[in-house]
Formats: structure tokens, C-alpha cells, sequence
């Protein structure tokens, strides 16, 4: 592992979080993530998972603390570059968050439109993706349209399509059959290997295993713990994923 | 194909691929529903508004025109021979007066003509019986004002006691004030539907930025800019207000037609004259511009306004 893998993405100082007057749903909470790493959020339900990601992916400020991303404090970033951030980042929403009108391709090619990136280069990379999830054959189709498995599978390749710097997904593979699930968590496993740190919140232990050399953090009752020693510093030493080929590369 | 060309068509090539791409974003045509008839509505009326204010412009210009350095002196006299005597003599010191472009005394059958359509000229009708004054018609080399006029006075009144010296504007100063009331009112109705169309596209802004929230955060999510964002909503706004604008300007310049048709079959002069120029209608074709610029810059302040308030 060289010196690079230990470039700090995030790091979170005694994060607080509530929603209006009500009681922290997130308390203290304090750790950093290094580029290039495959980290799992577990914890029950209600535990926070999702409210962390929240303040992972920039929709929610935090109620205190300090949070710097991508060596900037993200808590007093200007409003007018918080795009620039998140086009760094892929997010996989629990409930998917497709928009209705587009088809599974534009739905897809939505991050890449917003980019800026000319139409000429969005084809092949879209098609690519839509035939790597196993939808190359629906990608005209409205997610009205698509079951819940076949909408998970175009929101997680929405979120990769743009290779962010970190890959940001709640329960992704929620939705989809086991199979489904191993080959999804393949491709996070490809776009880690190129160097995109990934972060899935889960409480499915089966994937969790998936992925040995992953680093675990739990979340309970809003405190975060540290099973895998995923929080120390310096970081745990992983061994290399297996190799699997990204759509693209 | 010359550099500057090929520069051109690659720059229309990446607007329109922006354009393009953008507009697939949200929904487009189902933002603003009947915006476009609300629109055409706003500016048909602005424009009949417009096109009174500027004919009545006209005729205030065309009227002012008419009596500017204008002066009526009328010889009231019961005696005929008298009352021609003492306008002969008036008329002879006017024409020695320093200041006077034109004396003219009004022949009697342009006096018969003045009066016809009061007391007749048929067989029968006794004209003569009516002491009608002797008018002289002057025109001054400058503008008439108060220390003009009392001069003027004076040296009437020397030779004909009886006379009356007015100037022409006089006459005409309630009609002016009545035009000039009318031209603020229809500044004001331009006013109040430029406020209307305001706050219509405001209503309308708002209210697609909460049927598209969903998508609208989707898109924030995934790095999209306040000012794309708003580019979508502008266009959409841009192409209901053209077509409404286009729409608005038919209808108002066929009422103002029809308005016109019917004024000049009145016949009278004042009227006549509050045709409409070129360059009236050339402000009344901006009419619709103006309108989808207003509804543009609305929309856009609107919708960033809007999401400045999101995360």
C-alpha cells in the first residue's frame, strides 16, 4: 500500500446532529476516511446511518463540529461551491430518488449532463454501465417502469458513472436478489480498486463478508464505535481487492 | 469556410447540445400550463394601452402644433359696418407690430363655414341677423405668453375698443390637460400589468419549483448549479412568454385597428390626427420583447432566489 492510500477524504470531529429542537440523532462523532478504502456503516435501524451519510454526501449541515472533506471544512464552504464537491462524490439514496420522467439511460447519464460532459461522450460510457448492471436491454424505460431491483441497479450506476472520489450508498443492495447483490458489490469493489473510496451503509453481514479486507464502522443509538480499528491512525493496512473490471476501463 | 465560421458553428453546436441537454432535466411545456394565454392576455392589453396613450400623444402633438403662436382677436360689435371698420383698422396695426409672422382678417364665408353647422345656410336662414364677430387670425414668430398677449391688448384696443385678444392654446388648455390625464392613465395600466405579469410569473415559478422539487434536489445532489437550475425554468418561461407575447401583440393591434377604424369614421380633425407613426409601431412591436425579457428576469430572480434557500 503506498503513501497515497492514506490521503485523507473526510474527516469528522465531534459531529453533532438533530433535527429542529429535538434530541441528537448523531452524537460526537468523530473519525476520518482515507482515499482509496472500502468502508461498511453498519448499525440497527434508527441507529443514524442515514443521517451520516446525509452529512457525508452535503445534504445536511451538522447541528456542531467539524467536518472537512477533501481538506476543506466543508461546514463553512461557500453555497456556491458545494456543487463542485458533490460531482466528486456518487450517492446511492435508499429510496433510489430516480427521476420519473427520464428514461433508465438519461437517468444515468444525469450526472455526466450535469457535468457538462459533450453528449458524444455520454453514450458509450451510459451504455456500458446500463449492460454491466444487467439493464442494457431497458434503458429507454421510465423507472415507473422498472421493478425495485432494476431501479436500485440504475441509481447505483447513476452514482458511479462520473468515477467519484467517493462512492456514498444506503443499503444499495436492499432490493436486489444475492446474485445481484455480489455482482453490485463487484463493481463498488472495481471502482474502489481505481481508487474511489467507498462508503455502503448496511446491516446485511452476508456482504459485509463480501468484502474482508473492508473497514467497519458502527453506529449505535447516534454514537459511532470502532470494531475493525477502521478509525485509528495510522489506518489498518488492507490486502488488495480481487481484481474486477470496471465498465469503461 | 473561414475560421470565424467554423468558431460560430461550434459555438451554436455546444449552446444547442447545452441546451439540449438541459432541457431534458425537467419536464419542459408542462411548467407554466396556461401561462402563455395569461401572457397573451397582459400584453394585448398592454399594447391597446400603448397605442392609446401614443395616439393621444399625437393628437396633443398634432393640436399643440396647430395653435402654437396662435392668437384670435374677434371684433364684437352689434354694427356690422362698425365692427369691419374697427377690424380693418386693428388689422392695419397688427401688420406694423414687431413680432407678428401672419395678420389675417377671416373672410365672411370662412366665418358662414365656422358657424353652418349651428345656425345653417339654407334658404331662410338668417345669418346676418346674428351679430357674429370679426375674427383676425394671428400667428406670432414666437411662443404667446402672458406680457405678449397684454401688448397685443393694448394695441388693439387703440383701434377697435371692442376686441377681445385670446390666445389659440387657451381654448384648447382643458382638452390638453384631459389628453395629458388620459397618456398617465395608460402609463399607469402599462404599469399595473407590468406589475401583473410579475407576479404571475412569480406565482407560476413557484409553483413549478414545487412540482419539480424532487427532481430539482435530485439534481443539486448530483452537483447541479443554482444557475443551471434556473436556466431551465427561463427557458421554459422564455418560450411560453414568446408565445404569448406573439400572441398578445396580434390581438392588440387588430382591437387597436378596429378602435382606429371606428375613430377616423368620426371625421373629426382632433381624431384624424392620432395616427399611429412607424416609430409607434415599432414601440408597439418591442411590446412583446419587453415582455418575455420581464418574464425571463422574473422567473430567473424567482427560482435562484428559490433554491438559495436549499442546501
Amino acid at each position: 500500500m503506498s503513501q497515497q492510500d492514506d490521503v485523507e477524504i473526510v474527516h469528522f470531529d465531534n459531529v453533532g446532529l438533530r433535527y429542529g429542537t429535538g434530541k441528537e440523532v448523531l452524537t460526537d462523532v468523530s473519525f476520518t476516511l482515507y482515499s482509496g478504502r472500502f468502508y461498511f456503516l453498519t448499525g440497527a435501524s434508527g441507529a443514524g446511518k442515514t443521517s451520516m451519510l446525509k452529512l457525508l454526501y452535503l445534504a445536511q449541515r451538522p447541528s456542531r463540529g467539524l467536518i472537512r472533506m477533501f481538506g476543506t471544512d466543508a461546514i463553512t464552504l461557500p453555497r456556491d461551491r458545494l456543487p463542485g464537491f458533490r460531482r466528486r462524490l456518487g450517492v446511492v439514496f435508499q429510496d433510489f430518488r430516480l427521476v420519473p420522467h427520464l428514461s433508465a439511460f438519461d437517468n444515468v447519464a444525469l450526472p455526466l449532463r450535469v457535468a457538462g460532459v459533450p453528449e458524444r461522450d455520454i453514450v458509450k460510457p451510459v451504455t456500458d454501465m446500463l449492460d454491466w448492471v444487467g439493464l442494457g436491454d431497458r434503458s429507454t424505460a421510465r423507472p415507473a417502469t422498472l421493478s425495485g431491483g432494476e431501479q436500485q441497479r440504475v441509481a447505483i450506476a447513476r452514482a458511479v458513472i462520473g468515477r467519484p472520489d467517493m462512492l456514498v450508498a444506503d443499503e444499495p443492495t436492499g432490493n436486489v436478489d444475492p446474485e445481484m447483490a455480489v455482482k453490485l458489490l463487484r463493481l463498488f469493489e472495481a471502482l474502489n480498486r481505481l481508487g474511489t473510496t467507498v462508503v455502503v451503509a448496511t446491516h446485511d453481514v452476508h456482504l459485509i463478508r463480501q468484502v474482508p479486507e473492508s473497514l467497519i464502522m458502527r453506529l449505535d443509538k447516534g454514537r459511532l464505535s470502532d470494531p475493525t480499528g477502521a478509525l485509528r491512525y495510522p489506518p489498518r493496512r488492507v490486502s488488495a481487492p480481487a481484481r474486477v473490471e470496471f465498465p469503461g476501463t | 469556410m473561414t475560421i470565424l465560421q467554423t468558431f460560430g458553428q461550434s459555438l451554436r453546436g455546444e449552446w444547442r447540445e447545452r441546451n439540449g441537454a438541459e432541457s431534458r432535466l425537467l419536464p419542459q411545456g408542462k411548467l407554466s400550463g396556461p401561462m402563455p394565454w395569461v401572457i397573451a392576455i397582459m400584453i394585448g392589453l398592454t399594447v391597446l394601452a400603448t397605442t392609446s396613450g401614443l395616439a393621444l400623444r399625437n393628437t396633443a402633438r398634432a393640436a399643440n402644433a396647430d395653435v402654437k403662436g396662435g392668437v384670435t382677436v374677434q371684433i364684437v360689435h352689434g354694427a356690422p359696418r362698425e365692427r369691419d371698420r374697427q377690424a380693418r383698422s386693428a388689422l392695419a396695426a397688427l401688420e406694423l407690430a414687431p413680432g407678428i409672422a401672419s395678420a389675417r382678417l377671416v373672410p365672411q364665408h370662412e366665418l358662414d363655414a365656422l358657424v353652418e353647422p349651428w345656425l345653417g345656410t339654407a334658404v331662410g336662414d338668417d345669418v346676418n341677423a346674428l351679430p357674429v364677430p370679426a375674427l383676425i387670425d394671428l400667428r406670432l414668430t414666437g411662443p404667446v405668453d402672458q406680457a405678449r398677449l397684454d401688448s397685443l391688448r393694448a394695441l388693439v384696443r387703440q383701434k377697435a375698443p371692442a376686441a377681445r385678444v385670446d390666445a389659440q392654446a387657451s381654448w384648447l388648455a382643458p382638452v390638453f390637460k384631459a389628453i395629458s390625464g388620459l397618456q398617465w392613465l395608460a402609463a399607469g395600466l402599462i404599469g399595473l400589468l407590468a406589475f401583473a405579469t410579475v407576479a404571475t410569473v412569480l406565482l407560476a415559478s413557484r409553483n413549478a419549483l414545487g412540482n419539480h422539487r424532487g427532481t430539482i434536489e435530485i439534481v443539486h445532489m448530483l452537483g447541479g448549479t443554482d444557475k443551471q437550475i434556473a436556466r431551465i425554468f427561463q427557458r421554459s418561461m422564455a418560450i411560453d412568454a414568446a408565445a404569448g407575447g406573439v400572441g398578445g401583440l396580434l390581438l392588440g393591434v387588430v382591437a387597436t385597428s378596429l378602435l382606429g377604424r371606428q375613430f377616423s369614421a368620426l371625421g373629426s380633425g382632433m381624431i384624424g390626427s392620432a395616427d399611429l407613426g412607424w416609430g409607434d409601431w415599432l414601440i408597439v412591436c418591442c411590446i412583446p420583447i419587453g415582455g418575455v425579457l420581464l418574464a425571463v428576469v422574473t422567473a430567473r430572480l424567482s427560482v435562484l432566489g428559490a433554491l438559495r434557500r436549499m442546501l
